[in-house]
């Protein structure tokens, strides 16, 4: 448990685990406790009591330890923009104690990896925010870490840099066999990137499984029928009811909201049921379930734009942070 | 921890350190106009201050001889000062930035996040302080007290900077703002210089800034430079006043040390 001053409570007791080589997500909405439980499993910060563990090593016992096993890709650009790429690898091998020769080629690698090769030699204040994201990334894996934590990694970037980066991440777990936990402000990108993910609301864990997992927890696709006239509310709620399998139904004017289990065969009859009963339709609109659901029905509001994901990866064993 | 992994833990903790400073030396050397500027100060306030004051040794009791050789040790020990209020900006950059949370995440050892900002500082002002009395001696003033009188004034230059600079830092990692700082280092810089006998002998000083100065590690850092370049150096004095200076420099570094556990508590 972690209590700032002012005796607010961050995290409550959470904890999960994280299997070796793939991408966590850790999704909440601001203060939620997602910072406090990256800044305590990267050592950054202290909790007050309860424990944590980075693939299997005491985060509080052994910092020193933990240190030389994650890497560690914070929210804001952690950089030197006055040195090149280059010198920054450098400097950074130097700090990890990577030996000299191993540290040359191994940031050769990187800067080839992340496509910094022909900038290499200039100073980094000049790069582009894509650019200068990925050397933040580089950074953080030239001394081969076991767990990288990327913090909101394509926060600011545009929408191409962005895509760019998505790739190089989804590539990182398999190509440097590294564990990643990944926290992200875009629930588009924990679909796409994290195999598993956890939401995280006043501290506490609400939910954990895979995108699909969590999806499929709400039973089922969301129809959406759009009618030529308001008013006839109870008459369309009874008519859905009598038809059965037909949940969730919301009539708003002229909208009708419902989930059915399958999607595309519970249409016809919808549609059947509501000519019969006298109700005209101009439109049908059918979606799976997003994480957008899934997270409005955790954290108990709609994903807003000061929410943010987190993810967390672990090694070996288990990620455990702060019990009571 | 066995007397082996001690020894691992300080080289290691010295690589770092070194690392860190060459990290800052590289940075300054691709500000050519901020050195431009760095070097050309010292020798307006030589020139300027040399003009301006030219006569005042014609005071009664201020004892004679040039202005200029009176003056230089006092302008070395005041770039010293004014360049090393400024070390804390380096470290509020890196806060603002995520390069601290980078090192503090990193087996980076604590001591050497610090001991590179107070380094660099160092280093940089040794090479100033070098180039300030050659600036000096080729506007006239003559030093009898030779090569061991430049290097004292080198090493009371470079004392200065780490304890004022531990000071920047302590109050970069409290208040952790770019105004404050600037704001808390003028505050500091021109009093201190004004109440020493950087640019007025004691001697003509009145009697309530005399006590002050001597208090004052500007005033000790001048009098070990002064004497030490002097015909006839009190070699008691001199020393005396480098031990002040030592330990003003350590309780400072400690105390900056202090500051960044409490700034590591609040991350």
């Amino acid at each position: 448990m972690k209590t700032y001053a002012g005796k607010v409570r961050a995290l409550a007791g959470i904890s999960f685990t994280v299997e070796t080589g793939t991408i966590f997500g850790l999704l909440g909405p601001n203060g939620a406790g997602k910072s406090t439980t990256v800044k305590i499993l990267t050592t950054l910060s202290r909790p007050d009591s309860g424990s944590a563990e980075v693939a299997g090593i005491d985060v509080l016992q052994q910092p020193d330890q933990v240190r030389r096993l994650i890497g560690y890709v914070s929210q804001k650009p952690q950089f030197d923009p006055e040195a090149t790429a280059r010198e920054n690898l450098h400097l950074q091998g130097r700090l990890y104690g990577v030996p000299h020769r191993e540290l040359r080629s191994r940031s050769q690698a990187l800067l080839d990896h992340f496509g910094l090769g022909k900038v290499a030699s200039r100073q980094a204040r000049g790069y582009s925010g894509g650019m200068q994201r990925k050397l933040d990334v580089a950074l953080g894996l030239i001394h081969r870490p076991k767990v990288l934590f990327l913090d909101e990694p394509t926060t600011g970037l545009d929408p191409e840099a962005r895509a760019s980066m998505w790739s190089e991440i989804s590539r990182l777990a398999a190509d440097e066999d590294v564990t990643i936990l990944l926290t992200t402000h875009y629930l588009d990108e924990a679909d796409q990137l994290a195999s598993q993910l956890a939401i995280i609301d006043h501290g506490r864990l609400v939910a954990q499984g895979s995108p699909n997992d969590l999806k499929s927890e709400l039973r089922g696709d969301a129809i959406q029928v759009e009618l030529t006239q308001a008013g006839v509310d109870d008459h369309v709620r009874t008519t859905l009811v009598r038809l059965g399998g037909v949940r969730e139904i919301v009539v708003e004017g002229t909208t009708v909201r419902a989930r059915v289990d399958h999607g595309a065969s519970a249409v016809p009859g919808v549609l059947a049921a509501l000519e019969s009963a006298g109700v005209a339709v101009t439109s049908v609109t059918i979606s799976r379930p997003s994480l957008d659901d899934v997270y409005l029905r955790y954290a108990g509001r709609p994903f807003g734009d000061d929410s943010h994901h987190q993810a967390q990866a672990s090694a070996t064993t288990e990620m455990e942070v702060p019990g009571e | 921890m066995s007397e082996r992994s001690i020894q691992h833990n300080a080289s290691a903790a010295l690589v770092q350190a070194g690392n860190l400073t060459l990290r800052e030396v590289r940075a300054l050397m691709r500000q050519p106009f901020y050195i431009a500027v760095t070097l050309v100060q010292p020798m307006v306030w030589l020139l300027l201050f040399g003009q301006l004051f030219k006569r005042v040794v014609e005071i009664p009791g201020f004892g004679g001889g040039s202005y200029i050789g009176f003056m230089t040790p006092g302008i070395v020990v005041m770039t010293a000062l004014f360049a090393s209020a400024w070390t804390g900006m380096g470290l509020i950059d890196d806060m603002e930035r995520g390069v601290m949370n980078r090192l503090l995440v990193s087996p980076t050892k604590r001591g050497a996040i610090l001991t590179g900002k107070l380094a660099h500082i160092a280093v940089s002002l040794a090479v100033q302080a070098l180039i300030v009395v050659l600036v000096g001696v080729a506007l006239g003033a003559r030093y009898d007290g030779g090569v061991i009188g430049v290097l004292m004034t080198i090493v009371a230059a470079v004392l200065l900077a780490i304890g004022f600079g531990s000071f920047s830092c302590t109050v970069a990692l409290l208040v952790r703002q770019r105004e404050s700082l600037i704001a808390v280092a003028q505050f500091f810089t021109l009093p201190l210089s004004f109440l020493s006998s950087a640019l007025v002998a004691e001697s003509v000083a009145p009697g309530w800034i005399r006590s002050v100065a001597r208090f004052n590690p500007v005033d000790w850092a001048v009098s070990v430079s002064r004497g030490a370049l002097s015909a006839d150096p009190d070699w008691g004095d001199v020393l005396a006043h480098c031990g002040y200076l030592v330990i003003m420099a350590g309780v400072l570094a400690w105390l900056a040390t202090r500051a960044f556990t409490a700034y590591r508590r609040s991350v």
